[in-house]
């Protein structure tokens, strides 16, 4: 159960991990993620099912170094099982053909996108895809993504790979260009999605976010992931993860992602010292 | 006839011992106590304690072999209807249930049937190795009919248990990654220790039921979807929704759901961090909301967590709680402060997002309401602010939508039951369910008595086809 049948390292920090996992690929579309707990005494993490095979029985996760259980599942090798794996869980993203769809990735969100861009491209809409990193090494995706795409831009902080600047930049061209723009997703840190909202909403385009609140059980149990949308609570595990990114309380959802920031470097640390380093 | 004798009480640790630990707070009988209480039983012609048990646990029957000094066939006894005795000699409100029935209660004091459960569990589990079952009616049925139970806590491990002692092939499907739901996740090490409840959900596999974890119904597969490979199914998904108050600052830093915080403690051993990498904040000064049994887990663990202050705010009296009275005396003396006939209106915050302040009404009692509990009625300008540093908010729990949302035939209630038949039939052919998803937040017992209920409907309907 839950092998592990490939791992690549994408870039210094981010991994991606293909799994065995018939039951979850059978059941999966496109915008769910997965809870992974790597080892009997690790945290429930969720992750988001970045690519699936129905046939083959597989799901492809993507994650990022950020804590301890991160730590812990990137000690993991090929032909190892994770302990748990549960999902598809939260609610599928809602695909259909609406003329162009800018789709926008950034940090390890650009490998979250990649389902999204599959599914609406399949359906028929011009797919514009945007991704964006601080630096062209922390860029990952970027053929499969590419491929996928009718119109592909990169965006770094630093100018090391294609524009010099931030993922709203290339999107506020397109739309002073005139492309006429139906639906935005964006995925990614928290600043990079309010700002994309901050844009769409002057101009009165349809915003999808994909949010990463802090989860426990993911399944409507514990309510640590719930953040304020249109005014109202809601959970990001069964609600979500989608939401209208012109209603989300953005400022409300960083603050709840910085409750455990001081106490997880205290896991961090002893993981580390577990794992003696070799990994990280 | 024994001469009247008074009830024995378990001994406990001293609050000083226990406070700072998880393990026990009762240390249960001696078999010699066991046997002293177990003769003050007068062996009722028509035991009114048994009509009292939602599983009907044989009661006098296994009190006088108890008081022959005969714990394995006690044991044995219980188990012909109830598969986790040591889950109920602890955790049963017996008060409200077989002992408010007991006629010595009438004089005196009933007998102390959930002590005297727990006790012959416990013999068990530290004399006798667990052994093989067999099945009552195997031979007929074996290896034909399956069926499918969503969730394993005490409905579904009843309503499994009941079903396979009648020779069905049962699997269990679990969404989180151990089994036994609240009694896991919910209740704590130091009310239910987790060894005994893995040795229970042990004992049910012994009678040959499969449990699959990490298996979430209606989203990996769909309850129609289990209809083409089981020929019934029992929905025991729980009351996994949490309430809150809907009150300004309830999404600040530091405010949990007692859902949340049990689940970090109990589930993910967050009192082991960082051995257990699931971390949990508590604070110097805790406020508790409401109070039910959850509320005082919740406060009762913050204290062991290492909080300074501990309170449970409640906008009733005492009296009114609905926690068991002897959840709420150990909770009093190991130095909870009871804030009564307090509502807490809005949490303020520091600098950080993170509360500092519960602002509160006063509030006073005034006529009875539906519930026939007196009314909390606020007093006017009676705001007050209470500083403190972690808010658990224990105002109960709705059913698990995930099923119900995910199944629409399914008919529910307003407010999220499932609407079941006295014998725990669904709208839906051949569909069950029990516990916390039918009742919502309710106790252990009715749980169990539903899945107890619903395996023998299932049986009858199975056994006619």
């Amino acid at each position: 159960m839950n092998k592990i049948l490939k791992k690549e390292k994408l870039n210094e920090s981010v991994s991606r991990i293909l799994i065995e996992a018939p039951h979850i690929a059978r059941a999966a579309r496109a915008g769910q993620f997965v809870v992974v707990v790597p080892q009997e005494n690790s945290e429930r993490i969720p992750l988001t099912i970045a690519d699936f095979d129905r046939t083959k029985g597989t799901i492809t996760i993507i994650f990022q170094i950020v804590g301890a259980t991160t730590a812990v599942l990137n000690s993991l090798k090929e032909g190892d099982e994770i302990a748990h794996l549960l999902g598809p869980l939260g609610v599928p993203s809602h695909v259909e053909s609406l003329g162009t769809v800018v789709i926008i990735g950034g940090g390890v969100g650009i490998a979250e996108i990649y389902p999204a861009v599959k599914a609406f491209r399949e359906k028929g809409n011009k797919v514009i895809t945007i991704i964006g990193a601080r630096s062209e090494d922390l860029l990952i995706y970027r053929e499969e993504l590419e491929r996928q795409s009718n119109l592909f831009k990169i965006t770094t902080d630093d100018g090391s790979c294609g524009r010099k600047g931030f993922v709203s930049d290339e999107l506020k061209d397109l739309i002073a260009a005139g492309e006429k723009i139906d639906l935005v997703i964006a995925v990614g840190p928290v600043p990079m999605m309010k700002v994309c909202c901050d844009v769409t909403r002057i101009n009165n385009i349809k915003t999808l976010v994909s949010l990463n609140p802090l989860m426990l059980d993911a399944t409507g149990m514990c309510g640590i992931c719930r953040v304020t949308v249109g005014g109202k609570v809601k959970f990001g595990c069964v609600d979500g993860p989608e939401f209208d990114g012109h209603q989300v309380d953005f400022a409300e959802l960083t603050g709840r992602l910085k409750a455990y920031k001081d106490v997880e470097k205290k896991a961090y640390d002893h993981v580390c010292r577990l794992l003696g380093g070799s990994n990280l | 006839m024994a001469e009247k004798k008074k009830r024995l009480h378990m001994s406990e640790r001293t609050v000083e011992d226990r406070i700072r630990d998880f393990e026990e707070v009762p240390l249960g009988y001696t078999p010699e106590q066991a046997m002293e209480e177990a003769r003050r039983c007068i062996q009722c012609k028509n035991p009114l304690c048994v009509k009292g048990c939602p599983v009907e646990v044989k009661i006098p029957e296994f009190i006088q072999l108890v008081a022959q000094g005969d714990f394995d066939a006690a044991v044995k006894k219980i188990k012909e209807t109830n598969a986790l005795p040591a889950i109920c000699g602890r955790v049963c409100p017996q008060e409200e249930q077989c002992e408010l029935k007991c006629v010595l209660g009438v004089k005196g004091e009933p007998v102390a049937i959930g002590t005297l459960e727990r006790f012959v569990a416990d013999w068990e589990r530290e004399n006798v190795k667990i052994r093989p079952q067999t099945t009552e009616h195997g031979a007929q049925i074996t290896g034909k009919a399956k069926v499918a139970v969503v969730g394993s806590g005490p409905a579904g491990l009843t309503c499994a248990g009941d079903l396979a002692r009648l020779g069905y092939q049962i699997t269990i499907f679990e969404s989180l990654h151990v089994t036994g739901g609240v009694l896991n996740y919910g209740i704590p090490e130091f009310r239910l220790p987790k060894a005994i409840v893995n040795l229970e959900v042990e004992y049910v596999k012994t009678l040959g039921v499969e449990i699959t974890t990490d298996m979430l119904i209606g989203n990996v597969y769909t309850i129609g979807e289990l209809l083409k490979e089981y020929q019934a199914v029992f929905i025991g998904s729980g009351a996994g929704l949490p309430k809150f108050m809907g009150i300004p600052g309830e999404n600040l830093g530091g405010v949990y759901s007692a859902n949340e915080y049990l689940f970090r403690v109990n589930m993910m051993k967050a009192w082991k961090f960082p051995e257990y990498l699931t971390p949990v904040k508590i604070g110097k000064k805790v406020a508790v909301v409401g109070g039910g049994n959850v509320a005082m887990d919740s406060a009762r663990v913050s204290l062991r967590l290492g909080a300074e202050e501990v309170y449970i705010l409640y906008r009733r009296t005492k009296e009114e709680m609905p926690a068991r009275i002897e959840e709420i005396k150990r909770a009093v003396e190991e130095g909870i402060v009871f804030k009564i006939l307090t509502l807490p209106v809005q949490y303020h915050a520091n600098s950080e997002g993170w509360v500092n302040e519960a602002e509160c009404l006063q509030m006073e009692l005034g006529e009875p309401d539906t519930s026939g509990r007196r009314r909390p009625v606020e007093i006017p300008n009676s705001n007050f602010r209470l500083s403190l540093d972690t808010v658990i908010v224990a105002i109960g729990n709705s059913p698990n939508p995930l099923i119900p949302t995910r199944t629409p035939e399914l008919k529910t209630e307003k407010w999220g039951g499932v609407i079941v038949t006295p014998e725990g039939m669904t709208s839906l052919p051949k569909v069950y369910a029990g516990g916390d998803i039918v009742r919502g937040a309710a106790t252990v017992i009715s749980a169990m008595g539903d899945g107890k209920v619903a395996a023998k409907a299932i049986h009858n309907q199975l056994s006619k086809s």
